[in-house]
């Protein structure tokens, strides 16, 4: 691999940049694997990198249809916190955000990570109550969020319309500040090149047709568009087609998988210092490094696997964002467009084994897994590795529904991102 | 925006209706002969169908009832909408 550094740069320069190499190899897909990763968006990506660095296990390919991260990965709006309510989540999402703060490094790659601060706006009543017993419940859990007045709320972004004459006036804000936002390209390139850089081999253009197993049930391996690749364990983290995907073993998840939307604006230059979430009106919004506004809008009401959602749903939330933030009212919108997110009951993740030998799931992440791609990378690769499960995803279990003992993030966050 | 037949009062735009999940999910007659595992298929576990998907919606800003439809998801395109208690109709694919 070559790595970068200022030297590199430098060196390269002097030879015009003709020096660089692909940053991973195309791989060819090998007759059998120790384990393969079906979805080669962040969390297979990463995934294969940890199977490989953490757990020695480096004979691992990642089966993408597309082109890696063209899936949710690369169409989310990189939201990062971790200030969810219950203990699970907290200890779920910190892990994550832990990573984060070390994943460039780790990497030699940029993943752009930048704690600009979440702040989550409250516009009743029940918002205050439920954002100060979070602020609470976090701070019991060592995570950071503190509970901001209007006023304070506006110096942190000074955009903020806190005029109470509003339909839907901002009456306190809830701010995480280790939170932000993170490159999300530059998390799917990064753990390709350092997994690629340990053997893992990632192999795109490659449709997972079917699962096959053994006569006892369990896996030896899958159909391809690109041929049978055989082994024993196989970890699907496909999102919005997890269903799909664990069909063809016969598994049914509780899932539904929805469109959900997002849209950038026109670039424009450094106007809004950090990310803001309203779930109450349903809009969340930063400002990326190229200038453009990035927002996020919600989800149609029907399951759906389209990749589009309905017009009328990104036009809601930009009546939000015209009412918190008058002086965009005239910006005008470049693109936008929509990933199939894998919605659970209870909002909460899977992440565990299944009920067939050698075959693993990570999924159920919905609106709100981007944040958690190293934590989640990281947790599934030891849960493949050691056949059970990590501390941390103990309780992220298919049983949970049935047992219930749900991690109801559902009824805790509204929305979830 | 989906424009949807409601069979009861015609063609309307998707702002008017909610949508209400897999259809012809019956609720167990018996529901204390039913055993966990059994309770979850019906609580929780959905087709989650990427293809034809039999499906509840209510035209709630309209008539306020309940029918069902059969969508395509992977364009969104309805190959039918029919009344409760009715059997899904015969379609093909487009
Ligand atoms: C508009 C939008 C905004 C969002 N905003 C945020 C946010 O602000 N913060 C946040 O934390 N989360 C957000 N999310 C959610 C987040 O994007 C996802 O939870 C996360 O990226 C999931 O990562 P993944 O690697 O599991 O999925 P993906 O990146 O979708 O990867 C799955 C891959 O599997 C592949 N695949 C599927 N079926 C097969 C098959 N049969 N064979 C081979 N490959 C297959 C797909 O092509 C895809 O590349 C948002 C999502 C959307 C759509
Ligand atoms: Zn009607």
């Amino acid at each position: 691999m070559q790595r970068f550094s200022a030297l590199s740069l430098l060196r390269h320069g002097l030879g015009r940049h003709q020096g660089w190499k692909p940053q991973w190899r195309n791989a060819q897909p090998k007759p059998g694997y120790d384990a393969i990763i079906v979805g080669g968006g962040g969390h297979g990506l990463g995934a294969a990198y940890y199977l490989a660095k953490v757990h020695g296990i480096t004979n691992v390919a990642v089966l993408e249809k597309g082109w890696i991260g063209g899936g949710n990965t690369g169409r989310n709006t990189t939201i990062i916190r971790s200030n969810y309510l219950f203990d699970e989540s907290a200890a779920l999402y910190d892990h994550a955000l832990q990573l984060w703060e070390g994943l460039s490094q780790e990497l030699n790659y940029n993943v752009m990570f930048s704690q600009r601060g979440v702040m989550m706006l409250a516009h009743n009543i029940h918002d205050i109550q439920v954002f100060k017993r979070h602020v609470h419940a976090n701070r019991i859990n060592g995570v950071d969020n503190e509970w901001l007045t209007p006023e304070q709320a506006q110096e942190f972004c000074p955009s903020l319309n806190i005029d109470p004459n509003v339909r839907y006036p901002v009456l306190g804000a809830a701010l995480q500040r280790r939170g932000g936002t993170a490159r999300h390209d530059a998390v799917a390139w990064g753990y390709a090149r350092a997994a690629d850089a340990l053997g893992v081999d990632i192999i795109e253009n490659c449709e997972v047709t079917g699962i096959r197993r053994d006569a006892n049930g369990a896996v030896l391996g899958v159909e391809t568009t690109r041929g049978f690749i055989g082994s024993r364990k196989v970890g699907v983290s496909a999102a919005g087609h997890t269903s799909v995907v664990m069909g063809m073993a016969d598994v049914r998840l509780p899932l539904e998988s929805y469109p959900l939307q997002a849209l950038v604006s026109e670039p424009v230059k450094p106007i809004f210092p950090c990310v803001v979430m309203s779930n109450t009106i349903h809009a969340y919004m930063s400002q990326s490094d190229k200038g453009e506004l990035v927002i996020g809008a919600g989800t149609d009401i029907y399951t759906s696997y389209t990749q589009r959602g309905g017009l009328h749903i990104a036009t809601h939330t930009l009546e939000a964002i015209c009412e918190l933030f008058p002086q965009f009212r005239r910006m005008r919108m470049l693109r936008n467009w929509g990933g199939i997110v894998d919605v659970t009951p209870d909002r909460s993740p899977i992440i565990a084994k299944t009920p067939v030998k050698g075959l693993y799931v990570n999924c159920g992440w919905g609106t709100g897994g981007f944040k958690a791609t190293p934590g989640a990378a990281h947790l599934f690769a030891h849960t493949i590795a050691k056949d059970e499960p990590h501390p941390i995803n103990a309780p992220y279990t298919i049983e949970r529904f049935r047992d219930g003992f749900m991690i109801d993030e559902a009824a805790a966050a509204a929305v979830a991102h | 925006m989906l424009i949807i037949n409601c069979p009861y009062c015609g063609a309307r735009p998707e702002l008017e209706f909610a949508y209400g999940g897999q259809a012809h999910i019956d609720r167990p007659v018996q529901p204390a002969d039913l055993n966990d595992e059994d309770w979850t298929g019906y609580l929780y576990l959905r087709e989650n169908t990427k293809g034809i998907h039999a499906e509840r919606w209510r035209h709630l800003h309209g008539c306020a009832r309940f029918f069902n439809a059969l969508r395509d998801t992977r364009t969104d395109h309805f190959l039918a909408t029919y009344k409760v208690g009715e059997k899904a109709p015969e379609v093909t694919r487009p």
